[in-house]
C-alpha cells in the first residue's frame, strides 16, 4: 500500500500532502479549541493529552519494544511528585523541575529495565507491577512525601524566580496551551525516535530478541533505553498531571491506574503513534465522563438506574465504569487484536480503490 | 521476641498464600496463562457465600457447598466467555483479557454489594487458643487453615497422580498438541484447570474474608502476596509453591513484626529480587528457551 523507494522518504515528517492538510486542520482545531468549548471540557482536554503523553511513551515500550510494563503509574507518580516537590522544596523553575524529574523516572525506568534483560512476557508483568506498587507505598509511607495526606500542587510558575521573572499559569485554558505545545513535541519526538536506528532496534527486539542480538542489535542498551524512554514521558506526563489535579495522594497513582494505562495503549493499537493517542483520547473521555455520569445518559441511564434498583444497589453504579472498561478489555483482544488503529487500516484498505 | 508466635502465626497465613497460590499455578501450568482475576474471582465467591449466609439465612455447610459450587461454575464461565473466544492471542493479549476479568469482577461485587466492609466469619471461635509448647498460641482459625491446606494439597497429589483426568492436565500442560493427538479434549481440560483453580481460590478467599473483612478489593493484598510465593515457588511446582507460600508468610511477619511501616511491600521486593536472582523460582528447574 505505501511502498517506500528511499531511505528519505521512510523518515519523511509528513507521508502526503493530505496527511499535511488534515494535521494542519487538527492543530488549528486543537489550538482554537478553548474559544469554544466550556471550562469542563477543557479540563477534560488537559488530563486527555497528559493521558497521551503517557500512552505514546509507553506504546513505545509496549508496541515498539514487546516488553510488558504493569507499573507505569509508579514512574508517573516519580513524575508528579518530582516536580511538584522540586518546586516547593528547592524552589527550582518549573521547566527545570518537570525535566529533573523526568530524568529521575527514567533513571528508574533504566533500573527496572535490568531485570527485563532476563525476563519475559508474564514475569515480566508481575515484575513491573511490584516495582509500580512499590513506589505507591514508599511514597505514601515517607514524610517527605507528604505521607498519606497527598500533597497540594504549587502554583505553575513558568518564570525563573531567582531572575525576577514570574508567569503563573492560573486557568486551565492557560495550562491547555502549555499541555498542548508539549504533547506536540513529544509526539513528534516518539514519531521521530521510531523513525531512527534506535528505533528499529526497538522493533527488531519486539520481533525477535534473539535474532536482534544475532545481528548486532546489543539488547542490554536498547532494553533499557525503551525503558528509559518510556519512563521519561511518563515522567513528564506525571509532572504537568500534578498540577492539571491541583491535588494528589499517593493512591492516586495505584494498581488500576497502570491498567488504565495499559488499555490505552492496547485498545488505541499496540506499536503505532496514533493508537496511543486515539486511544488516550477514547479512554479518558469514557473514564472521565460517558461512563461517570453513566445515569446521565438518554435510555442507557434509566435503564441502569432501574436496574440497580431492582437487582443492585444505587450507590454502586459509578462501578458500571470499571466493567465497562474491563469488558472493552476483553472485547477488544477477542474481536480486535490491533485495537482502534487497526480498525483504521482496514477501514482505508477497504476504501483504497473506491469505486472499484 | 516471641519466635514460637510469628513462627505459627507465619506458616499459618502461609498456608493461606500457598493455598491461593495453588489456584494460581494451576491454571499457569495447564494453560501458560498468569490469572490476574484469581483474587477478584476468590472475592466473588466469598461474597456469594456472604450473601447465602446473611440474606437467606441457610447453614453454614449449605452455603459453603453452594459457594463452592458456584465458583467452579464462575471458573469455568470465565474461561468459556473470555479466554476460549480469543484466537491466538498473544502472551500480552491473555494478560489483557485476565485484567479485564478482574476490573469486571471488581467492579460488578461492588455494584451489587456497595464498597463498605462487611463482617464474614467462619463457624470458628477464634477465641479458644491451645498452647501447646510455651509461647506458640495456635487458634482455631490456625487449624483449619493447616488442616485445609494440607487436606487440598493431599488430595491434588493423588488427583495429578493416579486419576486419569489428573494425567491429561499433565499430558496438555507438557504438548498441547501431542495431547491433542492422543485424544484429549483440551479446551474441556481447561475449562476443568479454571474451575478446580477457581474452587480453591475461593476456599482460600473465604480464610482470608474471615480473617480480615469482605470488601470489594479485600484480595487485592493477599493475591499479590500469593503471587509472590508462586514466583517463590517457580509457578510451576505445586509442592514448590507451598514451601514458597511458606517461606513467604515467614518473611512477611518476622519483617513485619520489626519494622510494621514497611510490611506492605515486603511482597514485591520478595517478587522483584527471587525474579532478578532466580527467575525459574527457587525449586523449578531452569527453562532454556530455544530459536
Amino acid at each position: 500500500m505505501d511502498m517506500k523507494r528511499d531511505y528519505y522518504e521512510d523518515i519523511r515528517l509528513f507521508k502526503s500532502n493530505v496527511v499535511i492538510f488534515w494535521t494542519v486542520v487538527l492543530l488549528i482545531a486543537l489550538f482554537t479549541a478553548p474559544l469554544y468549548i466550556d471550562s469542563y471540557n477543557v479540563y477534560l482536554l488537559n488530563i486527555i493529552m497528559v493521558h497521551v503523553i503517557l500512552a505514546v511513551g509507553l506504546n513505545i515500550l509496549v508496541g515498539s519494544t514487546g516488553q510488558i510494563s504493569l507499573g507505569h503509574a509508579g514512574f508517573f507518580a516519580i513524575g508528579a511528585y518530582g516536580t511538584a516537590l522540586l518546586m516547593m522544596k528547592f524552589q527550582i523553575p518549573f521547566v527545570f523541575a518537570i525535566l529533573i524529574a523526568a530524568f529521575i523516572a527514567a533513571f528508574f525506568g533504566f533500573i527496572l529495565g535490568l531485570p527485563a534483560l532476563r525476563l519475559e512476557g508474564p514475569y515480566l508483568a508481575i515484575a513491573s507491577l511490584g516495582f509500580g506498587l512499590t513506589i505507591m507505598h514508599i511514597i505514601g509511607g515517607m514524610d517527605v512525601f507528604g505521607g498519606r495526606m497527598g500533597v497540594r500542587a504549587p502554583p505553575l510558575d513558568l518564570g525563573i524566580q531567582q531572575l525576577g521573572l514570574t508567569w503563573i499559569l492560573k486557568t486551565d485554558v492557560q495550562k491547555y496551551y502549555l499541555i498542548l505545545i508539549l504533547t506536540i513535541l513529544l509526539v513528534v519526538g516518539a514519531r521521530n525516535i521510531l523513525k531512527t536506528r534506535v528505533g528499529r532496534s526497538f522493533v527488531a527486539i519486539r520481533d525477535s530478541d534473539i535474532a536482534a542480538e544475532v545481528i548486532g542489535v546489543n539488547l542490554t542498551i536498547y532494553k533499557t533505553l525503551a525503558f528509559a524512554v518510556s519512563a521519561f514521558y511518563a515522567g513528564v506526563a506525571g509532572g504537568l498531571f500534578g498540577f492539571v489535579l491541583g491535588f494528589f495522594d499517593p493512591f492516586t497513582f495505584n494498581l488500576i491506574l497502570s491498567i488504565m494505562f495499559l488499555v490505552m495503549v492496547v485498545v488505541g493499537g499496540l506499536g503505532a503513534i496514533q493508537g496511543g493517542i486515539m486511544g488516550a483520547a477514547l479512554i479518558t473521555y469514557l473514564q472521565y465522563d460517558l461512563f461517570k455520569n453513566i445515569a446521565e445518559v438518554p435510555y442507557l441511564g434509566a435503564f441502569l438506574v432501574a436496574v440497580s434498583k431492582q437487582w443492585f444497589t444505587l450507590v454502586g453504579l459509578e462501578n458500571f465504569n470499571a466493567m465497562a472498561i474491563g469488558l472493552i478489555m476483553i472485547g477488544i483482544i477477542i474481536f480486535e487484536p490491533l485495537g482502534m488503529f487497526g480498525v483504521w487500516i482496514r477501514l482505508k484498505k477497504y476504501w483504497m480503490t473506491w469505486p472499484f | 521476641m516471641p519466635i514460637g508466635q510469628l513462627l505459627v502465626e507465619g506458616l499459618a497465613i502461609g498456608a493461606c498464600y500457598g493455598l491461593f497460590a495453588t489456584a494460581v499455578v494451576i491454571i499457569y501450568k495447564t494453560s501458560e496463562v498468569v490469572n490476574f482475576a484469581q483474587g477478584e474471582m476468590a472475592m466473588f465467591s466469598s461474597f456469594v457465600a456472604f450473601h447465602i449466609l446473611s440474606v437467606y439465612h441457610y447453614p453454614f455447610w449449605l452455603a459453603f457447598i453452594m459457594t463452592m459450587i458456584f465458583s467452579i461454575l464462575l471458573g469455568v464461565l470465565i474461561e468459556f466467555l473470555f479466554l476460549r473466544p480469543a484466537k491466538h492471542p498473544s502472551i500480552l493479549g491473555m494478560i489483557v483479557i485476565t485484567l479485564g476479568a478482574e476490573m469486571f469482577l471488581m467492579g460488578l461485587a461492588s455494584w451489587k454489594w456497595g464498597a463498605e466492609q462487611q463482617h464474614f466469619a467462619l463457624p470458628l471461635d477464634q477465641r479458644v487458643t491451645y498452647e501447646p509448647v510455651s509461647g506458640m498460641v495456635i487458634n482455631n482459625w490456625t487449624i483449619a487453615v493447616l488442616v485445609v491446606a494440607t487436606v487440598v494439597m493431599l488430595l491434588l497429589y493423588v488427583f495429578f497422580k493416579y486419576t486419569k483426568l489428573g494425567v491429561a492436565m499433565r499430558a496438555t500442560q507438557q504438548n498441547k498438541l501431542a495431547a491433542k493427538i492422543m485424544g484429549i479434549n483440551t479446551g474441556r481440560i481447561f475449562s476443568f484447570a479454571w474451575g478446580l483453580s477457581s474452587l480453591i481460590g475461593a476456599t482460600a478467599g473465604m480464610f482470608f474474608a474471615s480473617r480480615a473483612a469482605l470488601d470489594p478489593v479485600f484480595m487485592m493484598e493477599p493475591f499479590l502476596r500469593a503471587f509472590a510465593a508462586a514466583v517463590l515457588g517457580g509457578l510451576m511446582s505445586i509442592p514448590g509453591v507451598i514451601i514458597g507460600g511458606g517461606l513467604m508468610g515467614l518473611i512477611e511477619n518476622f519483617f513485619g513484626y520489626y519494622w510494621p511501616h514497611w510490611k506492605p511491600i515486603v511482597a514485591f521486593i520478595v517478587i522483584i529480587l527471587v525474579l532478578c536472582l532466580r527467575p525459574s523460582g527457587l525449586f523449578a528447574r531452569h527453562y532454556v528457551k530455544k530459536v
